[in-house]
């Protein structure tokens, strides 16, 4: 079942209108074979050329904007702006913007859980207002990732973050907790949302914009449970039999899998260790400040350099503050990201491998001419077509991805080099103001003791 | 009163306690002679120069340190560590040195001068040994005393401790310090014979003395709540830095990682390979660095422990103004009351309660003859009384500007001092975050061409 997009893809040549979210330009799912990245941009040119119905649905977004009470204040800069820039070829379009906040609990008789206010933003004709705000929970979340997983096998679907931490964590509830599974669930959503595929996903729309008692009736109209079921024994069952040939690429891909998962393992684990050691340099570091002002009290001409190195320590206890809060909102949360995006590359791969498993069984099937010839060559047809959409869905993807990945890893490793930075240079200018302070006062009082 | 320096034909007595006034005295006839700065090796020893005539003949050093084995008093095998103790004396005005004296003493033998030093000198601060046994380490070092960097560190620690003897206007002079430096067999056995420790003050007595003194002088006892505040904060100041060093060491090393698995990883990316690769060199120096950075801060720290042992000296002088101020209000207290005891005898009246009084009451009164016998031997007793009382008095107070002066002495050198190594440990930082910002700009120019 691959995800049907709706009107815009339907529309035009199957590409994805407006070039919502899309940064790489490598070619789109479904579409077989297709799309180099200027062919992208000339049939969104021609698009809007051809099709009156955007800029209508835009006028219909404006009209409707007043009547419609989820959207109080919908700025029309950014329609006229994505209007214009439609024009102009930008890549790096966004016309849904999508911000996870207010973490609530809820109680009842049953459990206890959180969960997130969700508010949309969209310019896009498809929906049906321009601002939504819904409430979801971490199982709402868990529904749409094993959507997109279905309608897309093959696409690296962003990772969402941990059911549970298992180290140390006896309250759910904690706030650091919450407030980190926020974060995660905000990235979570506005990946999908960049992504050029996912972000026309049905489900996707419906997790956005329906009201909770519409989410658990479109919920249920999924496939079954037990299709579920029937579905995974299949899979495991091909899965078992492994995989004959998977092509060379696959296999690069396979082993950079591998190997980063590793990496990224271990530089997670570093960097958590880093940011342990420098909470307890920290608390040590509360200490031994004031030591230094209990001492001048018993002190006459001490006290004053005693207490200025005081005030440096407690200065540069606030500099390794900053640095451990820097490195828990840049570094530690892209990293473990990371270490999630690897889990589900496996879980990519291991998916492709299984649909060529099952090319390949029947190809067997054919050549042993154990049943019906030609159901056999008419299923391994539609089976052809479904490995190479599926092999190059992913290698369209991949691509993207690894391009991603570069991006992160380089920032969030540039930024951490940089708090490091700035808190020692706020260390330097600290102690550097204490000695000129003392060196001053030396040179007054030497003059004076010159014998 | 000797003015000239080290006199080999000085008596073989020690060095008694001699009202001496003002301790730089005896230094001016010296003054003439160059100046020779101190070898520096021992932290604190910008201050030498000044005031001292050793260090304008003489240099110290304690050059060496080696492991010996014999046999000790037990004849039991044990393993010590031995020191080299150079003394060059400065002949020539072009200040060319030559060796005078080497000799090999241990911590023992240290200890031994510096016990004798507390006996003969009670109104001097004397300057104190470094640990017997490493304290207050932080887990990278050794507790252990054969560990090379603590027998360093010692090694330091003892020479700074010669120096201070020998830049002391009144412990310089001393024959058993001169003998420490300049002869080795025998030596003990020499100190030995002072009885000095005969001469030591028991503990109990002193405690004693602590818990009953009416009227010690005000500014000891605030001296003695000082030292005992200074030890008390210095410890926890000690305490505190050696853990925060502990997670800084944490910190640096864990950093290292990052190198390994940067590396590894470099080699299954194309465009980011060189970036990591480089990036992770820069980690590798960034947690190699903090190894000589702690390094610098344990001779911080040991400047630290100087003070912190210095305090047990500065009670050392208060508790022998308390001895001896109790033990003149002893003698007060005993004069006064044989003087009752001789104006009762004389007028014949019994207003004490005494031993006598109730024999006489039992066995009759004595004869006149008898009384006047005793009020002899009380007017005599008297006598002998008030004179001693008159010369512990003197004593008393010579004691007390003695010491005063000395104290004053320490202060100015313990302010000296203490700034210094605060200042050197705020340089310390500064080099510290220096080195940090120039690993982690060349880091980031590492992520930043990935």
């Amino acid at each position: 079942m691959e995800g049907e997009c709706r009107a815009p893809q339907a529309r035009s040549s199957g590409l994805p209108a407006g070039g919502a979210g899309g940064e790489s330009p490598g070619g789109d799912a479904p579409l077989s074979g297709s799309s180099g990245s200027s062919a992208l941009l000339q049939a969104e040119v021609l698009d809007l050329d051809e099709d009156e119905d955007d800029l209508e649905v835009f006028s219909k977004d404006a009209s409707l904007m007043d009547m419609n009470s989820f959207s109080p204040m919908m700025p029309t800069s950014p329609l006229s702006m994505i209007n214009q820039v439609k024009f102009e070829d930008e890549p790096d379009l966004k016309d849904l913007f999508i911000t996870v906040d207010e973490p609530e609990s809820h109680v009842t008789t049953i459990e206890t859980f959180i969960t997130y206010r969700i508010i949309t933003k969209t310019s896009r004709g498809e929906f049906d207002s321009s601002e939504f705000e819904v409430r979801r929970r971490y199982q709402d979340f868990l529904w749409l990732k094993e959507r997109l997983e279905e309608a897309h096998p093959t696409l690296i679907i962003p990772p969402l973050p941990e059911k549970f931490i298992v180290k140390g964590m006896v309250e759910r509830f904690n706030d650091d907790f919450i407030e980190t599974r926020r974060k995660a669930l905000h990235k979570f959503l506005n990946r999908i949302a960049d992504h050029p595929t996912l972000t026309f996903n049905e489900d996707f729309k419906v997790f956005l914009t329906a009201q909770a008692w519409e989410l658990s009736s479109h919920k249920k109209q999924g496939p079954g449970l037990l299709s579920r079921m029937g579905q995974t024994v299949r899979a495991v069952a091909l899965s078992m039999r492994g995989v004959k040939s998977r092509p060379e690429e696959f296999m690069e891909m396979n082993n950079f899998i591998e190997i980063f998962s590793q990496k990224i393992n271990l530089i997670d684990k570093i960097s958590q260790r880093i940011y342990k050691e420098e909470r307890e340099y920290f608390d040590e570091m509360k200490e031994y400040g004031p030591i230094h002002i209990l001492w001048s009290a018993s002190e006459e001409d001490l006290a004053d350099t005693l207490k200025g190195v005081a005030s440096c320590i407690d200065k540069c206890c606030k500099a390794t503050e900053k640095r451990m809060s820097g490195l828990s909102e840049a570094l530690l949360p892209v990293v473990h990201e990371y270490v999630l995006y690897s889990e589900m590359l496996m879980g990519v791969m291991k998916r492709r491998d299984q649909i060529q498993a099952e090319l390949d069984s029947k190809v067997e099937a054919l050549t042993s001419k154990k049943a019906d010839t030609d159901l056999l060559t008419e299923e391994i047809g539609k089976l052809e077509d479904k490995v190479e959409c599926a092999n190059n869905a992913l290698k369209a993807d991949w691509e993207r991805w690894k391009q991603n990945m570069q991006n992160d890893i380089k920032s969030a490793f540039t930024d951490m080099a940089e708090e490091n930075i700035h808190y020692y240079e706020q260390c330097l200018a600290t102690w550097e103001s204490f000695l000129t302070s003392q060196t001053d006062l030396h040179l007054e009082e030497g003059s004076e003791d010159k014998l | 009163m000797e003015q000239a320096p080290p006199d080999p034909e000085r008596r073989l007595q020690p060095a008694p306690l001699e009202p001496l006034g003002h301790p730089d005295a005896g230094v001016e006839s010296v003054v003439g002679e160059e100046a020779e700065g101190a070898r520096d090796e021992g932290p604190g020893d910008g201050t030498m120069t000044e005031n001292n005539f050793w260090l304008k003949k003489i240099e110290i050093s304690v050059s060496e340190a080696e492991k010996r084995t014999g046999r000790n008093a037990m004849n039991m095998q044990e393993t010590y560590t031995a020191y080299l103790i150079e003394t060059r004396s400065v002949e020539h005005i072009d200040g060319q040195s030559v060796l005078t004296d080497s000799l090999w003493r241990r911590y023992s033998e240290f200890e031994l001068l510096r016990n004798y030093l507390l006996v003969y000198y009670p109104h001097i601060v004397v300057p104190p040994l470094p640990e017997k046994r490493a304290e207050f380490v932080w887990h990278k070092l050794s507790a252990d005393n054969m560990d090379p960097d603590f027998v360093e560190r010692r090694r330091i620690g003892l020479e700074n401790f010669l120096l201070r003897v020998a830049s002391h206007p009144i412990l310089c002079r001393d024959k058993i310090f001169y003998l420490f430096l300049t002869q080795e067999g025998n030596w003990k056995e020499t100190v030995n014979e002072t009885g000095f420790q005969l001469k030591a003050d028991s503990r109990l007595k002193a405690l004693n003395a602590t818990f009953r003194v009416k009227n010690p002088d005000k500014r000891f006892t605030e001296l003695k709540h000082y030292s005992d505040e200074l030890q008390s904060v210095i410890s926890h100041l000690l305490r505190v830095r050696a853990r925060v060093a502990d997670r800084l060491y944490g910190v640096y090393k864990v950093h290292g990682n990052y190198g390994r698995v940067f590396s590894e990883w470099s080699a299954i990316e194309k465009e980011m390979g060189d970036g990591l690769q480089s990036a992770g060199h820069h980690m590798d120096v960034y947690a190699s660095s903090i190894d000589d950075i702690l390094e610098d801060e344990e001779h911080y720290a040991d400047q630290l422990k100087e003070y912190l042992f210095y305090a047990e000296a500065l009670r050392a002088v208060c508790r022998k103004h308390e001895l001896m101020q109790y033990d003149l209000e002893m003698a007060a207290q005993d004069l006064a009351s044989k003087k009752q005891q001789c104006e009762e005898l004389a007028t014949g009246t019994v207003r004490t309660f005494s031993l006598k009084g109730m024999t006489t009451k039992l066995f009759g009164q004595e004869t006149p003859e008898q009384r006047e016998a005793r009020i002899k031997v009380l007017e005599e007793q008297i006598n002998e009384g008030e004179q001693q009382l008159k010369s512990k008095n003197q004593e008393g107070r010579e004691f007390v500007k003695n010491a005063w002066a000395d104290i004053e002495r320490f202060k100015e050198q313990k302010n000296h001092d203490l700034k210094e190594a605060l200042i050197s440990y705020a340089v310390m930082q500064i080099s510290m975050c220096k080195k940090g910002i120039q690993v982690w700009t060349n880091a980031k120019e590492c992520f930043s061409k990935m």
